[in-house]
Formats: structure tokens, sequence, C-alpha cells
């Protein structure tokens, strides 16, 4: 077996660091000693292949996917985009999920106590695999901003959470989408663990009125990087560039 | 001018309290998918010895962390993981992925798997240099490159509410001495007092096989943590 050709490294910049003391619980749950630093082995650049026997045909469809008796409550929108690599190659055939609070700012989780209330309706996660073109799509209702214990008058921005796969377990990533205006976004302690804020901006979807169906629902549009992977140049044959 | 037109990684943000929601919904405390992912990681047919793998997950203040999400991902007992490019074929229904969540209460999880097999490390660019008889293995001043396998091991990432990036970490098995000893990985790790904290201990109870791996983001013993 030849050496797999690795995955670019992570670069650490645009990432938050581990100990962020303005977002307090990262204090006692990061790590003091530096990360020991892998070369790629067999091990790290394969992860697990998903395919569409493992969904639901309404997975992708936060309005219809846990609805009971009516729609849920809020304001419809779709969250599209594609996931690439950062040598602006499409990620087909990946596992991408979400889960976020209901318009109210509430999230269907029995540690959640806020007293905004459930959405019968609306249960908050969704999945889908992207399309030979690394395309995705959602449909959901957006979410509120809601309290959080942290300073004592902190607010998350609107958020919705996204959990990646890739075709990698290097490639593994989960982060949040924030929607392009919201004012809350430069309060935020966790959104500001991030110190570049080109990065931030990378988090934040932008309206999309092409997108968008006239008299039904707005659309916001979120493109997704993974790390990139270089070729085999150098090795004794020249495949993959 | 020449410009380089590769595209940047989004960034990282912590997972939150509520990642149980997206990727454990049945444990958030509501039925959602017909199928959750992640629940079977070796599958019915696997071959190989069947065991348990539990711990906790404990923060700086030696508190266990009960609100974190892990997943593993492992070869099967030939080593070979279920990938196009993991090594060839493996047994129908293996995944070897699986998703873990913890008691709310305890903090405690626990997985049920099959033992992965020795794997294949980095092979070197250039000619493998045969090692000399007596050579006391080193991958730490050999660059981490020429020797023949890896010992068994189960790949962990871990996510929660406080950690900005998930967490990397391997998991090796205790029964696996001689293995470990001329692992490249665990040889890389220049703090020889570090390298227990990737070795999870083998005990038995009722007639089954338990492995016990606690993982200590911070504080004595610190786990060791990698940038893959």
């Amino acid at each position: 077996m030849t050496t797999p050709a690795e995955y670019y490294q992570r670069n650490r910049d645009r990432h938050p660091p581990a100990y962020t003391p303005a977002y307090k619980t990262s204090v006692a749950r990061s790590p003091r000693y530096s990360l020991i630093s892998l070369q790629q082995s067999v091990s790290e650049i394969t992860g697990p292949v998903f395919g569409h026997n493992d969904l639901g045909a309404l997975d992708h469809d936060l309005i219809r996917n846990y609805a009971k008796d009516d729609d849920p409550i809020g304001e419809r929108i779709i969250v599209h985009g594609r996931v690439l690599d950062e040598n602006a190659r499409a990620v087909p055939n990946t596992l991408v999920e979400i889960w976020q609070a209901n318009s109210g700012g509430r999230y269907r989780h029995k540690k959640d106590t806020y007293l905004a209330p459930i959405d019968p309706n609306f249960g908050g996660c969704g999945r889908t695999i992207t399309d030979e073109q690394g395309y995705y799509f959602f449909r959901t209702v957006k979410p509120g901003a809601y309290p959080w214990r942290n300073m004592v008058n902190n607010w998350r921005p609107a958020h919705i959470h996204f959990s990646i796969f890739g075709a990698s377990f290097s490639q593994r990533l989960i982060t949040q989408l924030y929607f392009e205006g919201d004012p809350l976004i430069p309060l935020c302690p966790i959104v500001q663990t991030i110190p570049d804020a080109d990065a931030i901006d990378a988090l934040t979807a932008r309206l999309d009125m092409n997108a968008t169906i006239p008299l039904d629902t707005i659309a916001y549009r979120f493109d997704i990087v993974l790390r990139g992977r270089r070729s085999t140049l150098f090795e004794n044959r020249l495949e993959g560039n | 001018m020449q410009r380089l037109a590769y595209l940047k990684e989004t960034p990282s943000q912590t997972a939150g309290p509520y990642v149980h929601i997206g990727l454990a919904p049945g444990a958030a405390g509501f039925d959602m998918y017909d199928q959750e992912l992640g629940w079977d990681i070796a599958g019915p047919n696997a071959k190989g010895e069947r065991i348990r793998v539990e711990g906790r997950v404990i923060d700086g203040t030696g508190s266990p962390v009960k609100d974190v999400l892990l997943e593993a991902w492992q070869a099967n007992s030939e080593g070979r993981y279920a990938h196009p490019e993991g090594g060839g074929a493996v047994e129908d229904g293996f995944r070897g992925w699986g998703r873990v969540i913890t008691d709310f209460a305890t903090g405690e999880w626990g997985f049920d798997t099959i033992k992965p097999g020795l794997i294949p490390a980095r092979v070197p660019l250039g000619a493998v240099r045969p090692a000399a008889e007596e050579e006391e293995v080193d991958a730490f001043s050999r660059g981490h490159q020429g020797l023949r396998a890896m010992a068994p091991h189960i790949n962990l990432w871990i996510v929660a509410r406080g950690i900005n990036v998930g967490l990397n970490t391997r998991m090796y098995f205790s029964d696996e001495q001689e293995a470990n000893a001329t692992d490249p990985v665990i040889n890389l790790i220049e703090w020889e007092n570090r390298r227990k904290t990737l070795i999870a201990e083998r005990t038995e109870r009722d007639g089954s096989v338990v492995y016990r791996f606690d993982i200590r983001i911070q504080g004595e013993d610190e786990t060791v943590f990698f940038d893959i």
C-alpha cells in the first residue's frame, strides 16, 4: 500500500482557540497542552460513508418532518449551498446534518427550559446528502434568538448548527450558520471566539433573492468549505493531478 | 500577478449543549428519524472479538462532562476501514463508525463493537530503511515513518458545549503491549509519561470484555489530543 495523499494542514488561525475565557464554558473544557500533529495515515484519510438508504424522504424538510397537524410557526426559509473543499472542488455524497431552535428560540431538548414555548409541529433537526455537485438544501423556519447563561445578559444570534463529514475523518466539522444583518453577531461571545473577521463572515449566510420562492419561502445561501487534499505529485505515480 | 485560488476552510463552532437534537434526537427526548445513525458500529457480521468500551470525559475541575458527544471511527478485525481507500472489503454491515452519548446524570458513556486489527502505517515517500535488529524504535527521530503497522486503535472525536473545535484522540488497548511499543503514533509522543493516557484498560465483567477509557480534557493526566 502506498502512503495516501494527505489533507492540507488545518489552519488553526481561522478556527477559535480552545481556551476562550469570554465563552466561560471553554475554560475548563480546553486542553492546556499543545495538540500533537500527525502526518496522516489510513486512519485519518478515511471516514464513514453514508447513502440515501440511511435517510428518510422528509429528513431535509424541517417544516414537514415533525409536523403533527399544521406547519410550524415562523418565517419559512430555504437554506442551501454547496459543500466544497479548499481546492474549490465539490464534496459529493456527504452527510450534512442540522439542528436549531424553533422560531421562538426554544429547543426541543429536555435540558432546555427557556420560557418560549415548544412548537408542537417543529422538531428542529434535519439531514441530507450532497449531490454530485456538492449541493444541498433544507427547508425550515428561521430560528429565534435566545438568552443563555454566560454573562447574565448574553443572547445567541439566530443560528443553525451544521455537522458535515466530508470524505475523511480529518475533514469532520461542526459549525454554526448565522444570518446576514443580525445585530447580535458582533455581541456573541461564542461567535467572537473566532479571531478572524473574515472567518466569521464565512459563517454568515447571505439573503439569496434568486433562490427565494415568490409568495412562499425566503432563501439564504450558505456554502461550506472543508479541508482540501493534496494530489500525489512527487510520488512514484503522477496521478490525481 | 500570480494568485493562489485556494478556498479557506469554514471555521468551527462549538456543538453546544443541544447537540443531541441534531445528532441523537432520541437522547434529546423525541423520536425523529426512522433510523438514527451510528448506534451499531460493527454490525452483525463482523468477525473478531466483541468488546465494550466505557468511560467518562472529565473536565479541568475533575467533573464529568455530561453533555459530550463522541464519534468513534475504527477498522475491522483485519485492519480495514469501511471506505474506498480503507484497504479492502469489509464485512457486510460493518461501518466502523459510531456515535456515543453520555448518561446525562452521570456522564458515563459506553459502546459495543469489535476489537480492530493491526492497521497499515504510513509508508515513507522514499525507500523503506530496514530497521536494524537491535535498533530501538523511535518514530519521533525517524519522522513518524517507516514502520510496518499501527497497533489496534479506535479514533475518537469529541464535541460538546465549551469545546470550540472537536478534539481528536486515539484509544489503544492495554493487552496489545507489543504492538503499542512499536506504534508510530504512540512513539511520536515525546513525553513517555503521557502515552498511558491513550491506553484503555481491559477488564472482564460477566464474561464480557470491557475496556475502560477515561478522557481528561485538562488537568492532571490530560489526555493526548491530536491535530490530524
